[in-house]
């Protein structure tokens, strides 16, 4: 597996040293527990995630990636184990804070983009800021100013399911961005685009890293996986980190 | 307590983007749901005004009318009585009535004639009053000159002095009014007699005394209290009112139903978007809420239609679509305007029994759907 992934290179010991935002502990996660269809996502996950740093997690289908993702996102709670944000244990934490970190910290890009349809791009970068009730006219302000940045102003009024790929992908883009989180989660987010606008993804992460976000990504595309702007790779395998591909690069 | 406003308006903002992106759904809701509440608050208000109407009318009645009975029905009240009367205590004042009923075969219609007491009310000899119904159908004005068979079988003409009234259609539609000499020579009654006593008791602690008092002391008659005409009133509306909203219950369970079927049935677009703001940092609170903003638009907005459109129905279209069942045999050639009366408490209620249910069952598959783990979305 090792071998499928081109940008593998010498620990860099320099980011050894940043705090880690992240801490995750012997992470369990199980579905359907006590069930005859009990299944096991994750086995006992010990990672760090450094600040302002992009890291992939890769592995095939069905190795727990995307429920390491949604661990690390407060999406869900891990089964056993503990979460550390900036050094605060949340893994018990109830819903409703755990939303709130969720909210504040985190942006998603999913795989399938999770647009809601009939809704402009706009309203849909807006959503996820409803909750928090801030003044309306400065909340559309800067929905407009991230659709401007991501080349999308033009579109800003049209319903979603009437843009492109390309374009859906970036109007996800600046959903996650709207509430200003320092982390950014994108679930394969190359998965359902063609190569140039693959690259265009890749040159929207460059100024995600350049503005000083920590980025987290899943993915199998060699494109990304390769890329220079990625710092550490973390292949998975059957709910656990494949220890000799855990690695980082400069 | 501005970010809590704010949010709300966020909420209810993108509560009307959600319902007009399924219009046709909640357009179709709408019509069933104002139509259900129309149908409801148009039996409520009309048997409510029709109560308050008779109320009101029975507010000036007397408080006790002395009937006299030959082997079973209604006879005329022969002299000496009034004097009699006078002797009980407990009776404020006393005043024998004429009063009476007449078919014309004319437009095959029943009157009433009356003979007013008091002096303001007197009618000049010769003068009749009529009600407005009456004046409509015989197409009467004042001036005009109507000419009648009195019992005696003799042709009497009489001037029609002024027309009663339209509000007072209700009490006095087949009304006609004439002096007590004209109307004891019509109906050919002798001098002395009543139809009946109609008896004031000042004290309404005292009006049961006077009655057992007068079924003593007048065996041949019968007292009957205003409260029992009362109550016999609101037995009669009450169980017309009964068997509409029987008949309407089942719409009820009808839309029950539906609104279940609608809410569990939770469309999968639905299910999807609420995971999606779940994921996006909308709490499961702010779903519920946001769900129950729909839920109370629809609902109120139904709610809202249908009572204004029953209120148009019963107070200015004379409730068209019920009047047949809800104002029986008896009132078949008056045409009335109900004043309007509404009830804090009967609105209320309405409001609970229509916009309770379908909350409740809109609100439980959506809570169940809102508590679901929002990683759902990435899967």
């Amino acid at each position: 597996m090792s071998g499928a992934l081109p940008a593998m290179k010498t620990v860099n010991t320099a980011v050894r040293e940043t705090a880690p935002m992240i801490e995750l502990k012997d992470i369990h996660k199980a579905f359907n527990q006590g069930q005859h269809n009990e299944f096991r996502a994750l086995k006992g996950i010990d990672l760090e995630l450094p600040e302002k740093q992009v890291t992939v997690l890769c592995g095939p289908s069905g190795s727990g990636k995307t429920s390491l993702l949604s661990i690390i996102g407060c999406l869900s709670r891990p089964t056993s184990g503990r979460v550390r944000l900036r050094g605060r244990d949340i893994s018990g934490l109830p819903e409703r804070f755990l939303t709130d970190i969720r909210r504040r910290t985190f942006g998603f890009v999913f795989q399938q983009f999770n647009l809601i349809k009939g809704m402009s791009a706009l309203e849909n970068v807006m959503l996820p800021a409803y909750p928090l009730g801030g003044d309306w006219r400065q909340l559309r302000d800067a929905a407009e100013r991230l659709l401007a940045e991501l080349k999308l102003g033009h579109r800003s009024a049209a319903r979603v399911e009437w843009l492109s790929g390309g374009e859906q992908q970036r109007v996800a883009i600046a959903r996650a961005l709207i509430n200003a989180p320092d982390v950014i989660i994108a679930d394969e987010p190359t998965a359902n685009l063609d190569t140039a606008l693959s690259l265009e993804f890749m040159g929207i992460l460059e100024k995600l890293v350049d503005d000083g976000k920590t980025v987290l990504l899943t993915s199998h595309d060699p494109l990304v996986v390769g890329s220079s702007l990625v710092q550490r790779v973390v292949e998975m395998r059957d709910g656990r980190i494949v220890p000799h591909v855990y690695v980082e690069t400069a | 307590m501005k970010i809590w406003i704010e949010k709300q308006k966020y909420l209810i903002d993108y509560t009307l983007a959600s319902l007009a992106r399924r219009k046709v759904k909640n357009a179709g809701l709408l019509v069933v749901y104002s139509v259900l509440v129309f149908v409801l608050a148009s039996v409520m208000l009309f048997t409510h005004a029709l109560r308050h109407e008779a109320r009101t009318v029975l507010e000036g009645a007397p408080e006790v009318v002395l009937q006299r009975m030959v082997a079973g029905r209604h006879d005329l009240i022969p002299p000496g009585y009034l004097e009699r009367l006078g002797r009980i205590r407990g009776v404020q004042s006393q005043e024998g009535r004429l009063w009476g009923y007449y078919y014309d075969s004319v437009v095959k219609a029943n009157y009433t004639f009356m003979a007013p007491n008091t002096e303001a009310e007197a009618i000049a000899p010769g003068n009749i009053v009529v009600g407005p119904a009456m004046a409509r159908v015989r197409g009467l004005a004042a001036g005009d000159v109507l000419t009648l068979r009195a019992y005696t079988g003799k042709l009497t003409r009489f001037t029609v002095a002024r027309i009663l009234p339209q509000d007072s259609e209700l009490v006095s539609a087949d009304l006609v009014l004439m002096s007590s000499d004209d109307f004891r020579s019509f109906f050919d009654m002798p001098a002395g007699h009543f139809t009946d006593i109609a008896l004031r008791v000042a004290n309404p602690q005292e009006v049961r005394n006077v009655a057992a008092k007068l079924a003593a002391q007048f065996p041949d008659s019968r007292p009957i209290l205003r409260e029992e005409i009362l109550r016999t009133y609101e037995s009669i509306f009450n169980w017309r009112e009964g068997i509409v909203l029987l008949l309407s219950s089942l719409a009820v369970l009808a839309f029950v139903i539906f609104a279940w079927d609608k809410a569990s049935g939770l469309a999968a677009d639905e299910k999807r978007e609420i995971g999606i703001l779940k994921a996006i940092g909308w709490e499961t609170g702010d779903v519920i809420r946001m769900k129950f903003w729909e839920a109370a638009l629809i609902s109120v907005f139904a709610f809202l239609i249908g009572y204004l459109a029953a209120y148009v129905h019963v107070f200015h279209l004379a409730s068209a679509l019920f009047a047949p069942v809800l104002k029986g045999w008896a009132v078949l050639y008056p045409r009335f305007k109900l004043s309007p009366v509404i009830d804090g408490l009967q609105v209320a209620t309405l409001f609970f029994f229509t916009v309770f249910p379908y909350a409740a069952a809109t609100l439980v598959p959506i809570w169940r759907a809102a508590i679901t783990d929002p990683d759902a979305v990435m899967r």
